[in-house]
């Protein structure tokens, strides 16, 4: 029952393709099964398997820190009620310009390669992290920090038994929602300010009219995207669930 | 409120003054950043000229297409499907991962289809906006009370007149929501797709003085950017708790 609709989906989705394919031919698209097929190839091809790694590495890098700082500006500032007052408007402006506008800033600071994509990664996954941390731990219930103190809990008991399993599950939705936009950052960084990687690969195939590649390397993001956010998702609500 | 407000700004103040000083002490050297005086200098002249008038008229006319594009097509679909609850839940599953996928990943099919014009820009900011709208429309319409779908049906309204008449004027500041996300990820969509690859506008601009080392064009378009987009999205904002505050009170 819960498998059904989202497999439903899917089914819609090829079909929708493949009637698209039908009305626009082969110029510029390619049908569902072929474009499998040639995913399949792409990925027994030694000579890709590279770019996959190195995609992988910076997303694995950029994303670790954007938890890591994430967690460090989001949590104190939950904390401390006016520090986060003063901050919530700043982070919101951050998150909704287009960062991409910072590229050329970062390639100038970090150079072309592996550091900047990182930071890349990094910047878009930060500030939503940090602000459903922030979110998160100001709205800890404070009678669960009162009755802690009642019972003269130690810091560590606080930690474990009060402040973790309250804030964990917001925690988790902004570590979801920055582990997509930490992928989508180190894919525009790749995609013009690198010569390795899968952005890279999507933009050589872009100027040598590779339809083939294209949708080959679409499909492919899109699954991983797709398959590890419904993965995240499910254990997002499990947790949500629970609290 | 005003405290918080006053330091904000102190923190801003303070963190624009430390740029400028390290830019001006040459800490961090003028090829990498220069400091935001010069920038905001250099914006003021190339204004001034006219230089980049159609770069920007080109940004800003497609973003507002794909703005006006989502938020019509946003509260159409959002209002089918709240009343088509068996499709809903098949999408339902669209929805959660809908902003998950790299959708600058599309941008290269779409040149690939559509050619090298503003179409595939167009294409990526409604397609990042439109979620926004949807997701926000149908919240709204979900929080309807009974009692006036009642009156409603009292009245023999249909589909569409109740619609028109009762759900989305009581949905309406969550569909404001909505809009704000919409514009905000059109620039997003917009300007994203201008850097990858385009043919003009501000993206293509930064990019283009990026390739040629000139940092005061660079920074004062990026400059332009942000302070154009953050001062949409505030005010945006505030218009969205005033009418939020409105509707508590009634």
């Amino acid at each position: 029952m819960k498998w059904r609709d989202p497999l439903i989906l899917v089914f819609l989705i090829v079909i929708l393709w493949q009637v698209l394919y039908a009305l626009i031919g082969d110029v510029a698209l390619r049908s569902p099964a072929t474009t499998a097929h040639n995913l399949g190839t792409l990925l027994s091809d030694p000579r890709f398997l590279p770019h996959i790694n190195e995609t992988a590495i910076a997303f694995a890098q950029g994303f670790a820190i954007a938890v890591v700082v994430g967690l460090l500006i989001g949590v104190p500032l939950g904390a401390a009620r006016f520090a986060g007052e003063v901050a919530e408007p700043i982070l919101v402006a951050l998150y909704s310009i287009p960062k991409v506008t910072l590229y050329p800033v970062i390639l100038l600071i970090f150079g072309i390669g592996m550091p900047a994509k990182v930071a890349f990664g990094a910047i878009h996954g930060i500030v939503p992290i940090s602000i459903f941390a922030m979110n998160a731990v100001r709205n800890i219930n404070p009678t669960h920090l009162r009755t802690a103190r009642v019972m003269r809990m130690s810091f560590l008991d606080l930690t474990l038994k009060i402040l973790l399993p309250a804030a964990l599950p917001e925690i988790a939705t902004g570590i979801r929602v920055g582990f997509s936009l930490a992928l989508i950052g180190t894919l525009l960084g790749e995609m013009f300010g690198s010569q390795r990687g899968l952005g890279h690969l999507l933009m050589q195939a872009m100027s040598l009219h590779n339809i083939e590649r294209i949708l080959a390397l679409t499909l492919l993001l899109v699954v991983f995207a797709a398959g590890i956010n419904a993965l995240l998702l499910a254990l997002d609500r499990r947790l949500h669930a629970r609290a | 409120m005003r405290n918080a407000f006053i330091v904000r700004i102190a923190i801003v103040v303070v963190a624009v003054g430390l740029l400028e000083l390290l830019c001006r002490l040459g800490v961090i050297p003028s090829f990498t950043m220069i400091p935001p005086s010069a920038m905001a200098q250099s914006l003021w002249s190339l204004l001034a000229s006219g230089r980049f008038s159609h770069d920007i008229a080109a940004t800003l006319a497609n973003v507002g297409i794909a703005i006006v594009a989502a938020m019509l097509a946003g509260v159409a679909l959002g209002t089918a499907l709240q009343g088509w609850p068996a499709a809903r839940r098949t999408l339902d599953p669209l929805f959660a991962t809908y902003y998950a996928v790299p959708m600058y990943a599309f941008y290269p099919l779409l040149i690939v289809i559509f050619g090298m014009s503003d179409f595939p820009q167009i294409a990526i900011g409604f397609l990042l906006a439109v979620m926004a709208v949807i997701i926000n429309t149908l919240n709204g319409l979900d929080r309807v009370p009974a009692v006036l779908l009642k009156t409603a049906r009292v009245h023999g309204l249909g589909f569409v007149q109740e619609a028109f008449h009762v759900r989305l004027p009581y949905a309406a500041p969550y569909v404001f929501t909505g809009f704000k996300l919409a514009v905000a990820y059109s620039f997003i969509g917009v300007i994203g797709a201008e850097f990858i690859t385009s043919s003009r506008g501000i993206g293509y601009e930064i990019s283009f003085a990026y390739n040629n080392f000139d940092n005061p064009v660079m920074y004062a378009m990026i400059l332009f950017i942000l302070l154009l987009v953050i001062t949409v999205n505030m005010s945006l904002h505030a218009w969205e708790r005033r009418l939020l505050s409105r509707r508590r009170r009634a």
